[in-house]
């Protein structure tokens, strides 16, 4: 029981108060079981307080006091539910409020992007801004929920006009793989259980799309990246000489024996031994952490990387990305920041903004470049030290950095390298 | 081959690569030991991390005084077993000293103390970075916790200004006087938590598992009868068979019924109980946003 094997799927949903997405949460929390009957009275109590007709869902998703005296999401929440085939992590998202910055972060780490829409209204235009923000930052799989179908008499042809629509934008994005399902999560439908009151969908269920979508090949498992994070010394009487270079493999699959390259140094060596706590392991693959030894001995420290000697990346201190900028202080042209890319860390410079992006409309403006909170562009940073990077599109750990404000600390832009 | 992790190991591996990454980004970083299971699973995630050394940092254990007698066994043998620094910063010292003020009343609990006391021992101990074993499905307001939780100088938590955090890219640069609280099982649940010490065969003190103990019922909860809670009159002991879902001080950890005596009855019970575990604590229950509240002033 205890040796039950399931995956970890991870999700995000963006919507503002009204598209149904707290009552699409809860219905998924409540029927696998994930609410728990002191939460439920909890939120009862103060739904009923405040005059509320009938249990209010959203309550479970907003945390903080201030959302709960104004009714909205502030940041990203986390939600947790399983079932027996699979975890899932849900990153809900606000949709109006600092819209960019939160999607963007709750789509980081997605595998899934769920969208919602309600089936009177359409597409809008946060229908517009989650889907491209899902293709910005690949999340591999797109399900697209047509909610409140009992709202349209579960018309088939309200259905197949939004579907078509959809689709018509989404052809202009970068995205791999989308489902449509028509859903009432108010009365269940589609979501757990078949509607019986739409025979002419034959699809699948919201939860077993959930449960079976296939993200085996969510990561890269060819172009071989192992960023060194930390060098385990002992400097004790059993460990004597031991040097590991401890880390969470980032691409590819490693095996003990394999030829390497060091990176920046460039030399080559052999992995002696894949280990763990647990003892040696034959292959590392992502998301594993891991300590990996080398035949010899190298000065090779945090930020370095480990890779394979006929396939390596990017070797670049001009870095041509798209950003998003989280600041209410505007990017600073010529500004400096400091870059934090796998576990290297080095300062830049803005070098050139090429054009900022309307999300709405896709259209690049190049006559304004002044790239502001909440804004995209598409810029070119110049680096003080190399380093190692892949698109974007091939690898989302080795093609993704932030940007951090060296007065604040702060994290202030979020880049995809191209 | 089927590069697949299953869940348990992949919430391993996040919770090790963020272990790791406090030892790199900072100077002087501290593990907060409650003596709870989520505690007792961070020490453990920790020897896993920097195995085949030590763990690089200290633990840290914020005593009320009111613990339970096998939580401080427990913490002892652990620490002796790791070779692991401990510090004790004691709750009972800071009221001696006139520091904080006992409170008083029938509900009287040390836990609010426990701030003041942990916010002095990171200062003396200059620790830039304070490891937690808080999770986000704990409560509602740390649903909204960064892995990275950044504090300013008096060690305050501002919820509507966090960092975004995306990636696996984790900013811990700050000024001069700030930390950071650091949460690697953000992502675990309770249910992961107590399958994972299952799997890894993690030693766990016996508080945990069904036992004898003799009781009383206050506001819904069962407390342990013990000579630091005042009983009303019509609160009476009672001996049954409980167990506790979680440690804290004993004037606010409430214990359950429960037969489940094995790692395997106690998956069981969670898998089918429809009961929060932070449902037991009195703490807790002050007012709907207690946690929010206190977090905001420094609490774990």
């Amino acid at each position: 029981m205890t040796d039950q094997s399931t995956e970890l799927l991870r999700f995000s949903t963006a919507g503002s108060v009204d598209d149904g997405k707290s009552t699409l949460i809860g219905r998924l929390l409540y029927d696998s079981k994930s609410i728990f009957e002191d939460q439920y009275e909890q939120i009862k109590a103060t739904s009923e307080r405040r005059g509320e007709e009938g249990v209010n869902l959203a309550l479970l998703t907003d945390g903080l006091k201030s959302e709960r005296e104004q009714g909205i999401t502030i940041d990203v929440a986390y939600r947790y539910f399983a079932t027996p085939k699979r975890k899932f992590i849900i990153a809900d998202t606000p949709g109006h409020i600092q819209y960019t910055r939160n999607m963007v972060t709750g789509a980081s780490t997605a595998n899934v992007a769920l969208i919602l829409i309600d089936a009177r209204n359409g597409i809008v235009e946060q229908t517009r801004r989650h889907a491209f923000i899902s293709s910005l930052l690949q999340i591999p799989h797109i399900v697209v929920c047509i909610n409140k179908m009992d709202l349209v008499d579960y018309e088939e042809s309200a259905f197949e006009k939004i579907r078509d629509e959809f689709s018509k934008f989404s052809n202009k994005l970068d995205v791999k793989d989308i489902h449509f399902i028509p859903i009432s999560a108010l009365k269940g439908d589609n979501v757990v259980d078949r509607s019986e009151n739409m025979p002419w969908y034959d699809g699948q269920t919201l939860m077993y799309y959930l449960e079976n979508v296939h993200i085996g090949s969510d990561h890269n498992l060819i172009d071989c990246r192992f960023p060194v994070q930390f060098v385990i010394r002992p400097y004790n009487d059993d460990f004597h000489d031991y040097r590991g270079y401890a880390g969470r493999v980032a691409g590819g699959v490693f095996k003990k024996g394999d030829d390497v390259l060091l990176l920046p140094s460039g030399f080559t060596t052999r992995i002696a031994k894949i280990e763990t706590h647990d003892g040696e392991v034959q292959e590392a693959f992502p998301p594993m952490s891991v300590t990996i030894r080398l035949e010899d001995d190298f000065d090779l420290g945090r930020g370095d990387m480990i890779v394979r000697p006929n396939n390596k990346p990017d070797v670049a201190q001009d870095i041509d990305a798209m950003i998003c900028w989280f600041n209410e202080g505007p990017m600073l042209n010529r500004g400096k920041y400091t870059i934090m890319h796998t576990t290297q860390q080095a300062r830049c410079i803005v070098k050139e903004v090429r054009y900022t992006l309307d999300i709405n409309t896709l259209h690049r403006n190049q006559e304004d470049l002044q790239v502001k909170m909440n804004d995209i562009a598409r810029v070119v940073l110049r680096t003080t030290k190399p380093l190692f990077t892949d698109e974007y599109r091939k690898n989302r750990i080795t093609g993704s950095f932030i940007l951090i404000d060296e007065g604040t600390n702060n994290t202030v832009g979020a880049g995809m390298i191209i | 081959m089927d590069y697949q992790m299953d869940h348990l190991r992949e919430l391993e591996a996040e919770s090790i690569y963020i272990l790791r990454e406090v030892a790199a980004q900072f100077e002087k970083p501290v593990l907060m030991f409650s003596g709870g299971k989520d505690s007792i699973m961070m020490v453990h995630l920790a020897a896993k991390a920097f195995w085949p050394a030590r763990i690089p940092f200290p633990l840290l254990h914020v005593d009320t005084g009111h613990n339970f007698p096998e939580t401080i066994k427990f913490r002892d043998d652990l620490v002796e077993r790791l070779g692991a620094k401990l510090i004790v910063g004691s709750v009972q010292d800071a009221i001696d000293a006139g520091k904080v003020r006992e409170e008083k009343g029938l509900n009287a609990s040390r836990n609010g103390l426990q701030t003041g006391v942990l916010l002095e021992e990171l200062e003396k101990g200059q620790y830039d970075a304070a490891l937690g074993g808080a999770r986000r499905d704990e409560e509602k307001a740390r649903a909204k916790e960064r892995f990275f939780s950044h504090r300013d100088e008096f060690g305050q938590w501002d919820p509507k200004n966090q960092r975004p955090e995306l990636w696996n890219l984790f900013n811990g640069q700050k000024s001069m006087g700030e930390h950071f609280r650091v949460f690697p099982i953000s992502n675990w649940t309770e249910l992961d938590v107590w399958q994972y010490l299952a799997l890894e065969k993690v030693e766990l003190p016996s508080l945990y598992f069904a036992h004898k103990r003799k009781v009383f019922a206050r506001a819904g909860t069962l407390l342990a009868d013990t000579p630091i809670i005042q009983r009303r009159e019509e609160e009476v002991l009672e001996e049954k068979t409980v167990r506790c879902r979680t440690i804290g001080d004993m004037t606010c950890t409430g214990v359950w019924e429960s037969d489940a005596d094995t790692l395997e009855k106690i998956i069981q019970e969670i898998s089918t109980t429809r009961m929060t575990e932070r449902g037991g604590r009195t703490d807790d229950k002050r007012s709907e946003t207690s946690m929010e509240d206190r977090k905001k002033q420094g609490y774990f």
